[in-house]
């Protein structure tokens, strides 16, 4: 409950101070962002975020799924490694080197957001298989199901809470990200950091930053939701006992 | 039923898990392997739904190599209960018992009918329990539930592996009398795996012993604990094995069955014709359709002309599964020496006398004596 004051009041700070650069005449030597250029800048934010945050989910959930599988086993600790090892890698690199190889524009800053977001999916899809108690999946063999029918009735029921959680930190992660696009000209809120950079004006630079905030603790919220009312009723009974 | 023939288990790598294990466990029976930790007991029990695969020997079911039946319709009608973490978490009781059913496609009706039936067996049928989750039960309750699910589709044969493992003393003892009651309804052919002697002779009709992949006696409770066949089994077993028995044996392994009995409208001269023939000085006198009234004893044949005017009426009894100190209790308080064996309608089942135990507790001192 304090939390979620917390963050609503967060949310009501980023989004009055962007209400009130956006409404001043001036700031310093330039007019601020108008409300119009706020509203496709934002949209094109949002567009990145989404359309990376889909392929990432798309990519992420299986790989991680499948690498658990008997056979794909001996692909997990090189996946998952590899996975973990780039997520290390800034997200500034990531970005940059997309230039040289697909050039700029909206294309690159896609192709960068999606590695970056898939990380966390694929990582968390993966922890969450293997960390159902085995003797869950026995039952359920000894039962007679399928290998189908275990991974759909047992192991992603089971699993969703944790490769929810995965989809959440990659959705916030991706909405910062998505400000770094505006470096390979992939549009987002990100130009409006960047003019207000190289203007050397903090409060454009807080225009473009502030409302990317309230769209990151805004998407963590409504995912963290989403998150608590997929977890099957069984498991959330649990985590509220114990 | 299921026939186990010199199966052996070879896991990669070259350790041999079991080696030619061959026993037959009959329709209706409860046997249980028991041994220690590594024995292979385990590996045992999951080659006959092959959930481990066979390396060489064969077993059958009902007469049918299990390797040349579906592995996944073979489970399906091959109940299997493991301790209770392998209930379903995030699947109410209703749907985890109903799973196999699921599988076979029952309908929804077929279905909730036989939940009901199955929460009811294992008393669990007041309905507050048919939609809760397993974390919202007690652990007594989630065995049951365990319980209940491996008999979900009604499978001939049941395997159970420690179902009672993880659980307090006090609910484990309630939870194996309950099961032993199911099945005397029920009738399954059970495969039980424990690594505890006390369940074992508890349980079992059956136990076979195992070690090091071997097994090292098959045999019944009684004679696995009077007629240890080698110094590995007389260590398991412990060595105050004469009175573990009486705590663990049931009556039905010492009881004689369908002993002479007489009726209360019968002479006194028919009872001791009777009596002389079968050399004992007590018998049981019954009524109609068995039912267990009393005895007559040799000293009173005198005192009536009719059974029934001689007779001394009696209410106390024992059933099968009532273990021996239990109903050497019931005799020393009845000065009687012999105890009547009763099942739920008080119809007669048997008898037992002091002297059959008393023969199987010396037994057991002369082998300690010569030893």
């Amino acid at each position: 409950m304090r939390r979620q004051v917390v963050l609503v009041s967060l949310i009501a700070l980023c989004i009055g101070l962007t209400v009130w650069v956006t409404s001043m005449d001036r700031v310093g030597i330039m007019f601020p962002f108008t409300w119009e250029g706020m509203a496709k800048h934002a949209q094109r934010h949002l567009q990145l975020v989404f359309v990376a945050e889909i392929i990432a989910i798309a990519i992420g959930v299986p790989l991680g799924v499948l690498v658990t599988r008997p056979g794909f086993k001996k692909l997990a600790i090189p996946i998952i490694g590899g996975a973990s090892a780039g997520q290390s890698v800034p997200s500034m690199a990531i970005v940059a080197i997309m230039v040289p190889l697909i050039g700029l524009g909206f294309r690159p800053a896609m192709v960068a957001l999606i590695i970056w977001g898939v990380l966390p999916i694929l990582r968390n899809s993966y922890a969450a298989i293997n960390d159902i108690n085995p003797a869950i999946i026995e039952a359920a063999r000894g039962m007679g199901m399928t290998r189908g029918q275990i991974v759909r009735k047992i192991e992603l029921p089971l699993a969703l809470p944790v490769i929810m959680t995965g989809i959440r930190v990659s959705t916030v992660v991706l909405v910062g990200s998505a400000t770094l696009a505006a470096l390979v000209a992939g549009g987002g809120l990100g130009e409006i950091i960047l003019v207000g950079v190289f203007v050397g004006e903090p409060l454009i630079i807080l225009q473009g930053g502030a409302p990317a905030a309230a769209m990151a603790i805004t998407m963590g919220f409504i995912l963290e939701r989403i998150e608590r009312w997929m977890t099957p009723r069984g498991l959330r009974v649990k985590a509220e006992i114990s | 039923m299921i026939k186990l023939d010199r199966v052996t288990k070879v896991y990669p790598g070259g350790t041999e898990a079991v080696r030619e294990a061959s026993f037959e466990v009959e329709k209706g029976e409860i046997c249980v392997l028991l041994g220690p930790s590594g024995c292979g007991k385990t590996t045992t029990m999951k080659m006959i739904n092959l959930l481990i695969h066979i390396t060489a020997g064969k077993i059958y079911i009902d007469g049918v190599d299990n390797t040349k039946i579906d592995e996944d319709e073979l489970r399906r009608n091959i109940g299997y209960a493991i301790q209770d973490i392998g209930l379903f978490p995030h699947m109410t009781v209703r749907q985890n018992i109903e799973t196999v059913p699921v599988l076979k496609g029952w309908t929804k009706a077929e279905r909730a009918k036989r939940v009901e039936t199955l929460l009811e067996l294992v008393g669990m049928g007041s309905g507050e329990f048919i939609d809760k989750y397993p974390s919202e039960l007690s652990g007594g309750q989630r065995q049951r539930v365990g319980v209940a699910r491996a008999l979900g589709a009604d499978p001939p044969i049941l395997l159970m592996d420690e179902p009672f493992g993880a659980i307090d003393p006090i609910t484990r003892a309630r939870l194996q009398d309950e099961f032993l009651k199911i099945q005397r309804e029920i009738k399954k052919t059970v495969v039980f795996v424990t690594h505890d002697i006390h369940e074992a002779i508890k349980m079992g009709d059956k136990i076979a012993l195992m070690n090091e992949g071997e097994l090292v006696q098959y045999d019944t409770p009684a004679n696995l604990l009077y007629r240890p066949k080698n110094g590995f089994v007389e260590k398991f077993v412990g060595a105050d094995r004469a009175l573990k028995g009486l705590q663990l044996i049931r009556v039905k392994e010492f009881m004689w069955g369908f002993p002479p009995t007489v009726k209360t409208d019968e002479t006194a001269q028919a009872a001791r014709q009777r009596m002389k023939r079968e050399g004992i000085n007590q018998m049981v006198v019954v009524g109609e359709g068995r039912k267990f009234l009393g005895w007559v004893e040799w000293a009173d044949l005198e005192k009536g002309k009719m059974v029934s005017e001689i007779m001394k009426p009696s209410s106390d009894v024992a059933t099968v599964d009532t273990v021996l100190n239990e109903a050497l209790s019931i005799m020393l308080s009845t000065r009687l020496n012999n105890l009547a064996i009763v099942n739920e309608d008080n119809r007669l089942e048997g008898m037992l006398s002091f002297d059959a135990i008393r023969k199987a507790l010396s037994e057991t001192a002369q082998r300690g004596e010569s030893e």
